[in-house]
């Protein structure tokens, strides 16, 4: 089956899914895996889509104006049932400085640890924001040696914890 | 002995509760030994329930002694009628199921539980269990009930939020937690 990833992003009201899915429903397309968030207050949704005949940019149009939502298309390689399973966790919860990203996972990436999950949020008030990001992913690193790293590239101020994930199957 | 099939979502007996086991006797000690190959054929599974191979009777093994880290735990163990007695805390974590492939996701579970099961003879025991060990057996008991992890999944983002949510919905040491 070939995919593509549609991207939309708009100032988020309540709908917007409904209408989206509803119009590519009706254009005889077919949904893969998908990953919506409201970052900013804004909607953004990346969907795996197949094409169901017609051009999905005609399917889309309509309801991207509609709604006010910006939409991109790209055909990707790739396929369902491609999960990789994390065997490590990365919080990080501290005072919102810049380059805390760029940092711990530079220290990720010289271990050869393949970033899965990534979220980041600012919490806390304008005055003082505090950051925090959760990072699950895969690495043969061991325990330690990502937690030397990460201690290595923080600040102070910023608390780092690796833990690691037994997913349990049963 | 032999390999049993596995069912799989959305197969409707999954969802089924099982009756208890009434007789001990070599039936289902047979039937036990067939459990545990199947358990140990697929992908390293640390537990199996009998419904998931269609077999509708409160039964089900566990064993947590081989995990790539080493975690309290009692062995392999037989767990016939199992019942929970009690929950205590709760935590996050990550469950796969042999009757859901290719998927992962995030369960809330009791930290700790007491519980009390017969073996394969018939003899009642109890057991005290901790962390990953509490879990698997809590994932498998709800099998028995027709619960699937995936019934019980919770947002990735619920991590950080996790205990104002829970203690909200009152349900950490509830009899029954479903």
């Amino acid at each position: 089956m070939d995919w593509q990833m549609l991207t939309l992003v708009g100032a988020d009201r309540p709908g917007i899914v409904a209408q989206v899915t509803q119009a590519l429903y009706e254009g005889g397309c077919t949904l893969g895996e998908t990953s919506m968030i409201r970052l900013g207050g804004n909607f953004t949704i990346m969907m795996m889509v197949s094409d169901g005949g017609k051009p999905l940019a005609t399917l889309i149009e309509p309801v991207a104006e509609r709604m006010q939502l910006q939409y991109h298309l790209d055909p990707i390689h790739g396929a369902l049932h491609q999960h990789l399973v994390p065997n490590f966790q990365v919080r990080v919860v501290g005072a919102d400085r810049a380059g805390i990203v760029s940092k711990v996972t530079g220290a990720l990436a010289g271990l050869g640890f393949n970033i899965l999950e990534l979220e980041s949020d600012v919490a806390g008030s304008a005055k003082d924001p505090l950051y925090i990001m959760t990072i699950q992913g895969f690495a043969d690193a061991t325990l330690e040696a990502l937690d030397e790293a990460l201690q290595a590239a923080k600040d102070a101020d910023i608390e780092v914890n690796v833990s690691p994930i037994e997913t349990l199957i049963g | 002995m032999a390999i049993l099939d596995i069912l799989q979502l959305p197969n409707p007996r999954l969802k089924e509760a099982s009756a208890p086991v009434e007789r001990f006797d070599d039936s289902l000690r047979r039937f036990i030994d067939d459990l545990e190959e199947t358990r140990r054929n697929g992908p390293a599974a640390v537990g199996i329930a009998a419904p998931q191979v269609g077999h509708l009777q409160r039964i089900v093994i566990v064993d947590c002694s081989t995990t790539r880290k080493p975690v309290p735990n009692h062995g392999h163990l037989v767990l016939v009628n199992p019942e929970i007695t009690e929950w205590d805390g709760f935590e996050l974590g990550r469950e796969g199921c042999l009757s859901v492939p290719d998927y992962t996701g995030n369960v809330i579970r009791a930290e700790r539980i007491k519980l009390t099961a017969r073996d394969p003879y018939g003899a009642t025991h109890e057991y005290e269990m901790t962390g990953y060990e509490a879990r698997a057996v809590q994932h498998e008991v709800d099998h028995l009930d027709g619960v699937l992890f995936v019934d019980r999944l919770v947002s990735r983002r619920t991590d950080l939020f996790q205990r104002k949510v829970y203690q909200k919905g009152g349900k950490g040491k509830s009899a029954r937690n479903r």
